[in-house]
């Protein structure tokens, strides 16, 4: 079945200046330092799936979220979303109904509604600036958007604050939802609630997915929650997607030496007593990232060529991955958890 | 609705920090009672002192009631033109208030305004303001309310000026005051943009614009609310130091600064009372608002709760 591209992002990168100053630069010396915080990422997503990027803290999963959602602009790169360019600012600007065709569900619910505002009126807020509908229809479509999120029609008269972590979450989804749109960007949206919550907003969105054929990228750090969720896992690594596959795939048979430490690094129940791998190793700053194949300092199949030459990404059976030892071949075949 | 609101506010923390305090609430009673003083002004004062024919220069200098030679006719004695020292006090308290009033309300429009342009937007405009804010603090607020009222004076024919006196007073007094307001809410600002709700904002494609004014503004008001108490008793200050000195309202009406210029002169002559009585109405009403500012300031501060 061929499916319709809904975002299809060439080689997207985003540096952050970090330098001081430039009056402190000239009197105390030191260069200008860059951040790559995302640098030259590649993937497509299909209509009706969800995409995860997974990595540890600051490997630019967030901030590849944003870059797509508009937030930042690409430093350099093309993001086509339904067809239409939205690389820059002023195509962006240029193209306000595609805009609206894509939302982002944030992290911390108890940052993403404002405060001071109803709850009535944050999730009518993109119905009332696109114009979507007008007085009393307004009111009728937000009782429907929190019953469709689980909550209730009279809510929409209380403050954000009257609401627990999952219950905001439940809101920020509703607001997302208010302006129709197909595509979601969620950026690690159960990571700051309860596990026992975090299962129904993932359960929630499944839902919703189905129901309203929406498209979601999904950020997580948690692989837990990306297995339960994902069509398509990719796998980042200081900026980089090091290897991208099928979800079943990925889980079943990774590739890339990083993909397998952190699956090795799961906790399991049924595996209690295993002797696990733990992650080794910190990620390096991305300020000044190891030359090559950024992983090599913590890669235990590292030859001299990862330290000198960076991989392109291979693609084997849909299942993509940037790495010189899985290029000849040289890394040992992946013996699966239960080993 | 109304019972609903106002069942929320006294439901409130602030509410009941106000209650709890004696000082406070006594405070916002002298304050309560002085704002409606002046506004009923015309309506307890014994004479017009603005109307130069109800003057009588008879009656010039006379003492207040309980002292030799005073009457009931000026329970607080007169000045030297005559004015019942009582009424002029009384629409000397409104001129002073709305001078006070329209000074801070200007210099907090302004401010805010400036304070969301330089937080938000950043960048060449975050440091042009700022920049002009940082020279401006190297003067003190009373030379540059000098300078302005000196500009205008020199432009203007007498005549006009006496007209346009207390708006240029608004003006210049605004002006020192809005530096306080803007980098406030500048603060205020730089750490609202990075919440997620500003970004939910701009992601559903709302224009900067509306982002400052519909999300921004309502939660950088608290601050903003003390400081615009506190500058109410600067700037009532401010006008009556101005009006000491002689660049303040004109003589024929008179603020409570005025007054206690006027009294100044007769202070060595024994008519201690044109300059005692503005001078403690005006202590009373900056002491009573500093209170109220104060007050407002550590309840709305979380950290000292």
């Amino acid at each position: 079945m061929a499916q319709e591209t809904v975002l299809q992002v060439d080689n997207l990168k985003r540096y952050f200046d970090v330098s001081k100053p430039w009056l402190s630069r000239v009197l105390e010396g030191g260069g200008r330092q860059v951040v790559q915080a995302v640098d030259g990422v590649s993937f497509e997503i299909s209509k009706g799936e969800t995409f995860s990027l997974v990595g540890e803290s600051g490997c630019g999963k967030s901030t590849v979220a944003r870059l797509i959602v508009g937030l930042y602009p690409p430093t350099d790169g093309s993001i086509v979303f339904e067809g239409v360019s939205l690389s820059n600012p002023a195509e962006r600007a240029r193209h306000p109904e595609k805009q609206a065709r894509m939302q982002m569900i944030f992290q911390d619910p108890y940052a993403s509604l404002n405060p001071r505002w109803r709850v009535g009126d944050i999730i009518a807020e993109p119905i009332r600036f696109r114009k979507l509908l007008e007085g009393g229809a307004v009111k009728a479509r937000v009782g429907e958007l929190l019953e469709q999120v689980g909550l209730s029609a009279r809510d929409a008269e209380k403050y954000p604050h009257e609401f627990s972590g999952g219950q905001r979450q439940r809101i920020s989804i509703a607001r997302a939802l208010a302006g129709r749109p197909d595509f979601l960007v969620c950026d690690e949206p159960t990571s700051a609630l309860d596990v026992s919550v975090q299962a129904q907003i993932l359960n929630l969105m499944k839902e919703l997915q189905a129901s309203l054929n929406l498209t979601y990228l999904f950020i997580s750090h948690n692989l837990a929650v990306v297995s339960h969720v994902s069509t398509k896992v990719g796998v980042m690594y200081l900026g980089r997607l090091v290897e991208w596959a099928e979800t079943r795939t990925l889980f079943n048979r990774p590739k890339h030496p990083y993909t397998r430490m952190l699956l090795d690094a799961i906790p399991d129940l049924d595996m209690s007593g295993r002797a696990r791998t733990p992650v080794a190793g910190e990620v390096p700053s991305p300020i000044n990232p190891p030359s090559g194949c950024t992983f090599h300092t913590r890669c235990p199949f590292a030859t001299e060529r990862c330290r000198a030459e960076v991989p392109q990404a291979l693609s084997v059976d849909g299942q993509n991955v940037a790495c010189h030892a899985v290029e000849e071949g040289r890394l040992p075949e992946w013996r699966g958890l239960a080993a | 609705m109304v019972a609903q609101r106002l069942n929320a506010i006294l439901d409130s923390d602030l509410w009941w920090s106000f209650t709890r305090s004696k000082v406070v609430v006594g405070a916002a009673i002298v304050t309560l009672l002085l704002f409606v003083a002046a506004l009923i002004a015309p309506w307890i004062s014994l004479q017009d002192p603005w109307d130069p024919g109800a003057l009588q220069l008879i009656n010039s200098r006379n003492p207040p009631v309980w002292i030799e030679g005073g009457t009931w006719e000026f329970p607080l004695g007169t000045d030297n033109q005559g004015r019942d020292m009582y009424s002029a006090i009384l629409y000397g308290l409104r001129v002073s208030l709305v001078v006070g009033f329209l000074a801070v309300i200007f210099a907090m429009v302004l401010g805010i305004l400036l304070g969301l342009a330089s937080g938000y937007l950043g960048g060449m405009t975050d440091t042009v303001i700022m920049r002009v804010a940082d020279v401006q603090l190297t003067f003190p607020a009373i030379l540059i309310a000098l300078l302005i009222g000196g500009i205008v004076r020199g432009v203007m024919t007498p005549a006009d000026f006496e007209a346009v006196a207390v708006y240029v007073l608004v003006l210049s007094i605004g002006l020192s005051q809005w530096v306080q307001f803007a980098r406030t809410v500048r603060g205020q600002t730089l750490v609202e943009k990075n919440k997620e709700y500003v970004q939910a904002a701009r992601v559903i494609g709302l224009p900067a614009r509306l982002i400052m004014l519909r999300h921004v503004l309502p939660n950088v008001m608290g601050p903003v609310l003390v400081i615009a108490t506190i500058n109410l008793a600067v700037a009532i200050l401010t006008e009556a130091t101005l009006s000491f000195l002689g660049v303040g309202v004109p003589a024929t009406r008179p603020s409570l600064g005025t007054l206690i210029q006027i009294g100044n002169g007769f202070l060595f002559s024994g008519e201690w009372w044109i300059v005692i009585f503005p001078g403690i109405t005006m202590a009373i009403l900056v002491l009573a608002v500093n209170l109220l500012g104060d007050w407002l300031r550590d309840a709305l501060n979380p950290k000292l709760r």
